[in-house]
């Protein structure tokens, strides 16, 4: 399972990309592994506001839905689209397609998180 | 309670399968993946372990009475070697269970069950015995079940016996035929809406047949499936799920099903009474087929409204793999099931609106 460097990681496997005081979010790719096909995603609208633990999204396979939660606090910028049309990217990389993008509340709210480092090491006693 | 073991299981963990606790048992949900898995089915063939499922055997002289008594649909119609779907109804007219009843003889019927109704089943059937001359027998355990689906099945599984399969017709049953060298009793029956058949033994066989089939199916693309297509597919095909579509407090009338309910047998069958007052009185709610026009994906659960108020729920929701549109079945109060009316399904916090649909979704 691949864990891209230089993220933020939840235990729920969403990541966060920090670019100043914005950041994107989005799920890892041991999340689309396990949910299998990705056929409908659920995203909130721009300027949402949501606080760190809500959840935001959610992410249909065939089989089920499960909600998506904040990583931190924070106010929706803008929404990938591209999932809307095209699901099933989330399969193809997991990473690359971003669910949202926010304005960070509280950047302290960061340090909770873990590394990558430190997901790949969860991850290994999850399996 | 931990869950039991199908003969197959190993096989399972040898094929890679996502194996979870379903109804009390570990089975794979999925191997490769449930859309590949419903696709094999649907154009060529898959194999499913249902080796959970109850068999329930009833012997002796009043055998054909009792369970014509037990069952809503007309159990004398058939004929030796025949099989007929049915429901057991509660005498509220709630459904105790749906199964099949394989008749080997007028004093001799095999009772199919679902897993999760074993033990309720089984007690029923002795509770409700009264002076009925029968044996009633749980051999569940001892029997060993798997089910060859797609239009590929005939083809594949006549390579392992020199008994003619298409011998056996859609509902019919042949006993003691030797698939890969083992005893079998094997029906051409399924859950999937495609052609197919339902093979039993004991438990040491099943293992030897599941191998057998997974081997001389290859040539044409054959996938062990799991539970999750078998849901999808058998969804597709407008065959009801216990516990779903029916229940204990959802009658067979509610859940579209009549055709499965003798209203007019000659002869006593629990239930008959109050199916036939809802009947004569007309129903209040009843299962029809939506597709959503909004975005989403109602699954089983989510509320169903119309002006606001509740009208009900859905009873089994997906986007379909074969027609890829969101469609479920919704039980809903019976003045908004004309086909065309709009209604709102509560997805999340959100109301997406869909409209009500024939529910034959797969049209063959």
């Amino acid at each position: 399972m691949k864990v891209a460097k230089g993220l933020f990681y939840t235990k729920d496997h969403e990541w966060v990309k920090v670019e100043g005081d914005e950041a994107f979010i989005g799920i890892s790719d041991y999340a689309q592994h396990h949910l299998g096909d990705i056929v409908y995603v659920e995203l909130p609208d721009v300027d949402d506001e949501f606080e760190k633990g809500e959840d935001f999204a959610a992410v249909e396979s065939v089989k089920a839905a499960s909600d998506v939660f904040m990583p931190v606090g924070g106010k929706v910028v803008a929404i990938n689209e591209d999932l809307m049309d095209d699901p099933a990217l989330l399969n193809q990389d997991a990473f690359e397609n971003w669910l949202i993008k926010v304005e960070l509340a509280d950047k302290a709210e960061l340090e909770e998180l873990m590394n990558d480092e430190d997901y790949e090491k969860f991850l290994a006693e999850e399996e | 309670m931990d869950a039991k073991k199908t003969p197959l299981y190993d096989e399972h963990v040898k094929l890679g399968g996502n194996v979870v606790d379903y109804a009390g048992w570990f089975l794979p949900v999925q191997y490769e993946g449930l859309v590949p898995e419903h696709e094999a089915v649907r154009n060529a063939v898959g194999l499913f372990d249902v080796s959970h499922m109850g068999e329930i055997t009833i012997k002796g002289k009043d055998a054909l009475a009792y369970v014509n008594y037990l069952m809503t649909n007309d159990i004398s119609t058939i004929v030796d070697n025949q099989v007929i779907y049915t429901f057991m109804c509660h005498p509220t007219g709630g459904v105790v269970d749906d199964l099949l009843v394989y008749r080997y003889d007028g004093e001799f019927f095999y009772l199919v069950v679902n897993a999760a109704n074993i033990e309720k089943d089984h007690k029923w059937i002795l509770d409700n015995k009264g002076d009925f001359d029968v044996e009633i027998e749980n051999i569940s355990d001892s029997v060993g079940e798997v089910a060859i689906q797609g239009p590929m099945a005939e083809k594949v599984l006549q390579k392992l016996t020199d008994y003619d399969l298409s011998q056996i017709k859609f509902f019919h049953l042949k006993r003691d035929v030797e698939i890969a060298g083992v005893n079998c009793m094997v029906s051409r029956t399924g859950y999937t809406g495609e052609d197919g058949f339902e093979v039993y033994s004991d438990n040491e066989g099943i293992v030897k047949v599941w191998n057998a089939i997974l081997e001389a199916g290859q040539d044409e693309g054959i996938k062990p499936t799991g539970l999750g297509c078998r849901d999808t597919l058998r969804f597709e095909a407008s065959l009801p799920l216990y516990g779903h579509e029916m229940d204990d407090e959802i009658t067979p009338l509610e859940a579209g099903f009549k055709y499965f309910v003798k209203l007019d047998k000659e002869s006593d069958f629990i239930g008959k009474d109050a199916l036939n007052k809802m009947w004569s009185e007309g129903l209040e709610r009843k299962l029809a087929g939506i597709e959503l026009i909004d975005r989403g994906i109602a699954r089983e659960g989510y509320e169903i409204y119309k002006d606001g108020e509740k009208i009900g729920h859905i009873t089994t929701g997906y986007k379909s793999p074969t027609l890829d549109k969101v469609i479920g079945n919704a039980l809903i109060r019976t003045e908004f099931t004309e086909l065309g009316t709009e209604v709102d399904v509560k997805i999340r916090n959100k109301f997406a609106k869909a409209k009500v649909i024939s529910k034959k979704f797969l049209k063959k």
